[in-house]
Parts: C-alpha cells; structure tokens; sequence
C-alpha cells in the first residue's frame, strides 16, 4: 500500500507520428488511403484555381484608377467601388444630406451589436427599439429640425434596405404572434381565417407579394387615394413575414408544457393576462433563434424590391454598371456587394447559432 | 355490481347568463365579430376594384386567353410563336417553371447530399472546403447569385463568331453553350424503353431478391444486375439499329448557331443560381439527419458485424431519411418558388409570362391571382405528398 | 352497506365547529363527466364540508384527478352540479373566474412559472388577480414564504431550487390568494424520497390550521394521520369513503381490499 511497493510506471513519449505537426496531418488529412487521395485531389484543385483568381484579383488589378486605365488590365477593376461609392450605398438621397441616412445606419447598427448581450434584454431595450425605430424614420424623412424633407422615393441604397427588413421585421412579429395565437384557437372560424392566411402566404413566392402590392394595392384604394412606392413594398414584406413569424411562435407555444397553461387558469388569470405575463415571455424566449433566421430571411429578400424598381443597393449597384463608363465590371461591382451581404448574415447566422447553444444549455 | 345510477339527472343551472359571460356563446360572438370584419374589409376593397377598373377601362375576367399574346418567348419546350394565345404563351412558362424546378431539384439534391456528407468527413481539407462553400453560399442573397452568374455567362464568354470549342460538338459562347446531340433516330425511343424496362424490371428483381433472401439467407445482388443490364441492355439496342452516330452539330450560320441542344445564359445562370444557393440549405439538412443518429446506433451495428457499407445502408440510412426528408420537401418548394425571380434576369418562367401578359392586358388583378393560384398548386401538393410520407414513415412509439 | 354510492360519515371531522357543518364548502351533485365516449367519472355525489380534510386514492385511471380539476374548471363536467362556496360552476366565465380565485391548486409537476422570481411567482396572482397594491402583496408573499420555510430564496428562480423546495413555493403560490379550499393533485408523486417530508410537513401544518383541503395521495401515513375521510375511486366511481380508522382497518368492499393490499 506504501509507495515503494507500486512500481513506477514508465513514462513513455507516444510515437513520434502520432503528436504535433506530423500527427495533426495524419488524423486529419491523411488518414487512409482514400483520405490521402481526396487531400491530394482537392489540394490539385485549389493550385488550379486559386493562383488564376488571385492574379485576377489582387495582381493585375486596380483598385482606385479611372475607367480608362481599367480598360487597359487583365485583372480586376475594384476601382469601380470607389468611384461610385456614395451611389451605390445612399442612391438618389440628396447631396449634403448624406449625414442623415448614415447616421440612422450607425445608430441601428450600435443597437443591433449593443442588443447582442443577453443581459441587456429587458423591456427597456423594448423601448430603445420603438425609439430608435421613430429617430431612423425622422432622420431618412426629415422636416424637423431644419432638415429638409425628402419624399421615400428618394430613398435608396443600403438605407432603404436596412429600413425595409428592420421595419418590416418589427411590425410583422405582433402580426405573426397574433397569427399563432389565433391558429391554436379552439375557435373554429378564427382559427381557419388564420391557418388560410398562413398556408397561402407560405406558398407563394415574396415576388407575387410584392407584384400584388405595386400593382395591386392602387386598385384597392379609393379615388385619389396613393399610398407611395416604398409603404406599398414594406406592406408585401410585412404581410410575408409574419406568415413564417407566426409559424416559429406556434413552434414555441407548443413546446411549452401544459402545466404552464394550467397553473396560469389554476390562478384565475383571464386568457390575456396569462398569455401576456406567463405563456409568451417564456414562448417568445424559446423562438428566438428561428426569429434572428427569419430577420436573415428578411434581409436577403429585400434585394427583390429590384424586380419592382425599388432603388435598395442591389439596384444601385445595377444602376451604377448601366453607366457606359463602368458597364462590365459586373463581377467586380457583384463580387463587393455579396461581401457586404455576406459579412452582415453571417454576422447574424453565427449569433442566432451561438445564441441556440446558450439558451439551450441554459436551461 | 356497479349499478350507474342515471335516473335523475341534474343539468347546470338554467339561470340567464348574459352572452358575453359564457364561454360557449361569447366564442361563438367573437367569431361573428371577427368574419364581420374580414368581411367588411373584404367588400370594401372589392368595391373600390371594381370602381377602379371599370374608371381606367380595365377588361376583367379571363377572356384574354384566346387573344393573341403578340410576344416572342425566348426559350420553349413546346412549339410558340408570336401569334399564338396567351393561353399558350403561360403554359410555356409553367413549362419553362417545371423545367427549371425539376432539373434543378434533382442536381440541388446530389450536391447539397454530397456538400452536406463532405461536411462530416474525417479529412481536414474537405470539411472546412464544404463548410466555406455552405456558408458563402447561405448568406449571399439569392438574386444577387442569380445576377452574378448571369454576368459571368454574358460578359465573359466570347459572341458566337469567337465562341470556346474545347471539344469537337460543343460550343461554348455568351449566347448560350451549345452541344451537338445525337441525330433523331428510331433506335433512340427504343432504347429509352429498354431503359424504363430495366428500371422496371429490376425493381421487380430486387423485391424477388429480398423474398429469396428471407426463405433461403442468400443475399442477391439486385442492385449490381440492375446497374449492368442499364448499361449493356441499351446498347444492345443501338447496336441492333445499326449502331447510328450521326451527330446533330452546331453550326455557326449568320450570327448565332443553328443545331444541337442549346442552354441559354439566363437557363444556366437560373439552374446555376439555384442550386447553387438551395444546395447549401440541403447540405447542411443532410448533415444535421446523418449526426441525428445516436452515435451507439453504429456502434451497435459494427458490433454485430455488419460491414460499412451495410451499417450505412440498413443502419443509417433509413433513419437519417426520415429526418431529412421533411425539411428537404420543403427546400425543394422553396427552389420552386425561388425559380420565379427568372424574370429579373429574362428567363422566360411562369411569372415573366405572367407579367408580360399583365403589361399588356393592364389586368393585374387576374394575373396576380394566376400566379399565386400556379404557385399555391405546386405548395399544396408537397405539403400533400409530406403528410403522406410523414404518416407512412411514422415511428411507431409505445 | 349499500353499493351505490352515498356520504358515509362515521366520525364527525376534526376541529370542525357544530354551525359550520351545515353549509357545504363544495358540493357535487350527480356528476357525469366523459371523454369523447368514454365515461371517465359517473355520479358523483361529494359534500365536503368547511375545514375538512378529504384524502383521495385509487388505482391510476380511476379519475380522482379528473374528479379535483373539474373542481376548479380545469376539466368541464357534462351533467350534474358542482358548487364552490355558493357559486355553482358553469359555462359562466365570471363563475369560473370567482371559483378559481377562491380554490388553490397545487400540481404534481408545480408549474411554477420559471421566467418569473420565486417572489414573482407568488405576487402575480394577487396583482392581477385580485387588484392588490405591489407592496402589500409582497408583504403577504414574503410572509406565506416564511410560513413554508423558504424565505430566502425570495430572489432566486425555480429552476434553482430542489424539488421540494418548488413545490412548498407551489403551495405558497396558491395560499397567497387566500383561498376557502385547497386542491392537492398527487404533490409528491413527482419528488425524490427525502423530499417528500418536508413537503407533507407543510401540508399537515395548513390541516391543522383549518383549511379545507382534498388531497389526490399514495402517501397513507398523511391520510392516516390528518384526513377526515378517506375516499377510495375506481373506475369513476366512488367506491367507498369513510374516516381513515374504519378505511384502513376495516374496508368494506372488495375492490377497496384488493387496492389497499397492493399500496399496504
């Protein structure tokens, strides 16, 4: 029992192909024979294409010359970017009143990164949406404070976007959750108002929405009556979104045990009440990593509005290339738009993922 | 002996409740409330319609069909003109639709399966490559791939007078790429039916194999049969036609090619677009079904003695299917569905048809309603053919 | 005796002064209750009288949990009355409402509301339910608290807590709403054994402080120890009750037998 009598182990060093460098690339890239034939073949692959695309990428390319000089290279003219850079993010917004849509971006992105710290979700961030919301609306439309008014069909550019997915965002999920309520309804005429609603809209691609809206919504209203471009495309991603709103909120209110309901009655608590202080606050908290995927969703989909000439950055972009001066530097132009595209959803893919992970271990 | 005593039964009391009181009757007015309103809304919209339409001189009703649709359709499976009917002119485009969504489920399906199978794989270089291309691909928004594309196959390929030919048959230029075909000839029907009787024959084959299998313990290899006789069977055929290789070439005549199966920019860019896009959804469907399986699953069936091959056959695949499955489905509409912004980059699908016609006509209303209408079909029958699959492949639980 | 059955009352309750046995705190009269076609309560007949205790057992399936939340219009019963403390339970929602502020639940699962603090839980009732100030219902939450030997844990949230630990919140939960009766749906089926006394400790003391309780148990020593009558239910039937002396030792039907020996 005593030390002396267990003899000490042997302390070997594991081969030395199984450890640090060496041993990471046999695991990892070659380990079998198939392995290595497939790291082979994919290594092959990447000198073929890699070396080309970097030539044309980064080495012949120009990065802030005039249109001519671009004519002259092999390589890629990225100075279309700088060029026409105030274009293709702000559109048509007047010129000196710039300030005013990037300032309402800056102020969205701060809440957007501030909004990520789950301590802070209380309902005064509620109230710091609501008011950040109105403060982007005012800035985009002016008329107080000394700022000029301009019309919505000034706006453009990646404001538009922004204001068209945030909005549209914000107002479809009290529409969406009043769905989902509706659909679990024991109530028959509502509940079948709600799921046709859902199942039509879910079935229908956003470009008919948004045909229907521009086309469409004139008809509907009365003799001189106009509702403007931009409501009439918001309206459409309202009315979209909430369909696929309504179906992660029924998800969350179905994962909620029953005992929860029965308590909340149990209490004496009218169907409002426990609704609003116990079934969704703890409902909604499930749904929100689907919800951030929506708000993905969202934002991809606003490049659409183009098909019914809406200026939001996609259509900027395509403006700026119908320019003889720029025309066929599309890759060029594309190529920087999905990487602000890109760095924005992935951005917001990677936290709804984190997100799942901590509210699922949270628990 | 229990005895139910039923013979004097006391009812709730009868005492007036007011309406708004009792649970019963106050559902039954909310309800009232509720479609009153929808339909108030409802009428006050179609009455504005109506005045509106009948003010611009709109035509309604769907008597526009038989008028001639005086537009040219770039691309067709069926033959169009000009002076057909719009009747016909929206039927190419759901053509056009079905053709793009068909192609395009089939080539989404192979590799997102292949993207989302590479994501798992034990190779480094692999996994980190599919797990790049899945969240490029996820976060770009799909329009703007469907443009991307579109320029790469106008802008960077030469006009047909300087078009590619890296093999005698295909051409490759910004009007389309363009591959020589087999010349019609009978043997060809005949041996796609040989084909089709083996497909048949060899489902037959495999169910006979599995019966045999049961009674005698001898596995058949169906499969392998199956795969050699597609082969060799067809070409029996061709062979016995006289073994016909004339080839439909293109041919460069005037300005464009004349022959051969042409793939339009805008047909590629769409297909390409697409699945492109909607693989990157399916890959990581397909890996989230394979990592579903409880890992003791294939422990067990190693354990038993089963070989690889067989664990992912009997083991693994029947049940990652039933994960996957319904999300798949509904990938699948979605590409359906993502297939109508063809008409920003000029493909003739069932919404650019559609919204010709609506430019000509000036009737919205009905063109809008036929595109949702074509849509809400294409919706209603996979939500259809899920509920079908999900009950049939229920697990049965305790 | 015979086999239908009628209220065998062979011991007058506990602590349980002569005016206040006239009037019935919870009467049940000929109640029917099914489910789609299967007949899941049939006649009942139950009056419980102010202050009484009421332990309910049977076989699971008998519907004697079905029996407690038709009490408190969790469940709807289809023929037959049921009146709470004078107000007779019917598709009337301010009946319902009146009856579920006066009859307190407590589950097997607790259900107490994890997104809320355990202070939290106990004051939503009050505020909402009965219109009481902030303050004053955290005064009587803090003191029920207490009463139940967990007010420390004031601040914390359920999911924090212990099993028994939620569920004496639970009963808390339900006292802060003042209630004439308290209704026990299997409370410590769902808790480990060591938990299970400090919970019965609890109730024991609420008994013999006069509130009127019915209580769905396996557990025979609390129904030996506090219970009035003991009710045995099979089949939807109540089978036989009686005071848990002549209950226990001396059952008188067959199926009372057959049950006590199997949970004995």
């Amino acid at each position: 029992m005593t030390e002396s009598t267990v003899a000490k182990r042997e302390r070997l060093k594991p081969p030395i192909t199984n450890v640090g460098v060496i041993g990471w690339l046999k695991t990892n890239l070659f380990s079998s024979w198939y392995n290595s034939l497939l790291t082979v073949l994919m290594l092959g692959m990447l000198a073929l294409f890699l070396p080309p695309l970097v030539q044309w990428a980064f080495i012949d390319s120009l990065w802030n010359s005039s249109a001519e000089a671009c004519r002259n290279i092999d390589g890629a003219c990225w100075s279309v970017i700088p060029h026409n850079f105030r274009f293709i993010i702000l559109g048509f917004f007047p010129e000196g009143q710039g300030w005013r849509p990037v300032l309402a971006m800056a102020l969205l992105l701060g809440l957007v990164v501030y909004s990520k710290d789950r301590s802070r979700w209380k309902k005064s961030l509620a109230w710091l949406w609501m008011i950040n919301l109105i403060v982007m609306g005012t800035l985009m439309y002016g008329g107080v404070f000394g700022m000029p008014v301009v019309e919505t069909s000034q706006w453009s550019g990646l404001p538009l976007t922004l204001v068209l997915s945030f909005f549209g965002m914000v107002a479809a999920y009290p529409l969406g959750i009043f769905l989902a309520l509706g659909r679990r309804s024991k109530m028959p005429a509502i509940k079948t108002l709600c799921v046709v609603y859902i199942e039509m809209i879910r079935g229908v691609p956003l470009i008919s929405l948004l045909f229907m809206s521009s086309i469409m919504f004139p008809l509907f209203l009365p003799e001189g009556v106009t509702i403007d471009k931009v409501l009439r495309a918001l309206i459409a991603i309202i009315l979209f979104t909430a369909a696929y709103i309504a179906e992660v909120v029924r998800g969350g209110l179905q994962a909620m045990p029953r005992g929860q309901y029965e308590a909340a009655d149990s209490l004496g608590l009218t169907y409002g009440h426990a609704m609003r202080l116990v079934i969704l606050p703890q409902a909604l908290k499930i749904v929100i990593p689907p919800s951030v995927g929506i708000l993905l969703s969202v934002f991809k989909d606003t490049s659409l509005v183009v098909i019914i000439a809406l200026y939001d950055v996609l259509k900027t972009t395509m403006v700026t290339l119908s320019n003889p001066e720029w025309a066929g530097y599309s890759k060029e132009s594309y190529i920087f738009l999905a990487l602000l595209y890109f760095a924005f959803c992935y951005a917001m893919s990677s936290y709804s993922r984190r997100l799942e992970k901590e509210l699922h271990t949270g628990h | 002996m229990k005895p139910k005593d039923n013979s004097t039964p006391i009812k709730p009391a009868e005492a007036a409740v007011p309406f708004w009181r009792d649970a019963g009757k106050r559902a039954i007015f909310i309800q009232i409330i509720a479609l009153f309103m929808v339909g108030g809304v409802s009428y006050y919209l179609f009455s504005n319609t109506q005045a509106n339409l009948a003010r611009q001189s709109i035509a309604t009703g769907f008597g526009f069909f038989g008028k001639e649709a005086s537009f040219e359709i770039g691309e067709s499976l069926i033959r169009y003109s000009a002076s057909d009917s719009y009747a016909r002119a929206l039927l190419v485009g759901v053509l056009n639709t079905l053709q793009v969504a068909f192609i395009g489920i089939i080539l989404t399906t192979i590799l997102g399966s292949i993207v989302g199978v590479a994501r798992l794989s034990t190779n480094w270089l692999l996994s980190k490559v599919a797990g790049a291309f899945i969240e490029v691909m996820q976060n770009i928004p799909v329009l703007l791939q469907l443009f991307f594309w579109y320029a790469i196959f106008y802008e960077s390929f030469p006009p047909p007078r300087q078009a590619l030919t890296p093999v005698n048959g295909i051409v490759l230029c910004n009007r389309g790429f363009i591959f020589a075909i087999p010349e019609a000839h009978s043997a060809y029907p005949a041996m796609g039916l040989m084909f089709l009787a083996v497909l048949i024959g060899g489902w037959f084959m495999n169910r006979w194999g599995h019966r045999r299998q049961e009674l005698t313990g001898q596995a058949f290899p169906a499969g392998r049969i199956t795969i050699a006789m597609i082969i060799i069977l067809p070409l029996l055929i061709w062979a016995l036609y006289g073994a016909p290789t004339a080839m439909n070439m293109p041919e460069l005549r005037g300005f464009n090619f004349q022959g051969g199966l042409t793939l339009s920019p805008e047909f590629m860019a769409l297909l390409l677009g697409l699945v492109l896009y909607t693989s990157a959804f399916v890959a990581e469907i397909v890996r989230a079904g394979i990592q579903s399986i409880n890992r003791g699953q294939i422990e067990a069936a190693k354990a038993i003695g089963l070989r690889s091959g067989q664990v992912l056959q009997l083991v693994i695949f029947p049940q990652a299917l039933r994960v996957i499955i319904p999300p798949l489905t509904s990938q699948m509409l979605n590409l359906t569905k993502n297939s109508s912004l063809a008409v920003a980059i000029g493909y003739a699908d069932f919404v650019a048809v559609a919204n010709t016609t609506i430019n000509q006509t000036g009737q919205a209303i009905e063109g809008v309603a036929m595109i949702m209408v074509v849509y809400l079909v294409f919706s209603l029958s996979t939500s259809l053919f899920m509920n079908w699959y999900n009950k049939h492949m229920a697990l049965v639980e305790r | 005796m015979s086999t239908t059955s009628e209220i065998v009352m062979n011991d007058s309750p506990k602590n349980i002064s002569p005016e206040a046995a006239v009037k019935p705190i919870i009467e049940i009269n000929g109640m029917h209750k099914w489910y789609g076609d299967f007949h899941v309560l049939s006649d009942i007949n139950l009056h419980v009288q102010p202050q009484e205790r009421i332990v309910i057992c049977g076989p699971s399936g008998s519907g004697k949990s079905t029996l407690i939340r038709c009490i408190n219009r969790l469940e709807e019963h289809q023929r037959g009355q049921i009146i709470v403390n004078g107000t007779e339970l019917s598709n009337d929602i301010k009946n319902i409402e009146k009856v579920r502020a006066e009859v307190g639940m407590v589950f097997q699962h607790f259900n107490l509301f994890p997104h809320l603090s355990i202070i939290d839980n106990l004051t939503l009732g009050p505020i909402w339910v009965r219109k009481t100030p902030k303050k004053e219902a955290e005064e009587t939450a803090m003191m029920y608290l207490e009463k139940v030997q967990i007010a420390e844990q004031a601040k914390k949230f359920p999911g924090q807590l212990s099993g028994g630990q939620q569920q004496r919140v639970a009963i808390a939960r339900s006292l802060c709403m003042n209630p004439e009766v308290m209704l026990f749906d299997e409370p410590t089926s769902a808790l480990d054994p060591e938990m299970i006394k400090e919970v019965l400790d609890v109730m024991i003391e609420l008994a013999e402080e006069g509130m009127t309780m019915l209580v769905v148990t396996h557990e025979m020593g609390f129904a030996k120890s506090v219970a009035d009558r003991v009710m045995f239910m099979d089949d939807g039937e109540i089978v036989e009750q009686n005071s848990p002396d002549v209950f226990f030792d001396n059952p008188q039907h067959e199926r009372t037998k057959l049950f006590l020996s199997q949970i004995l």
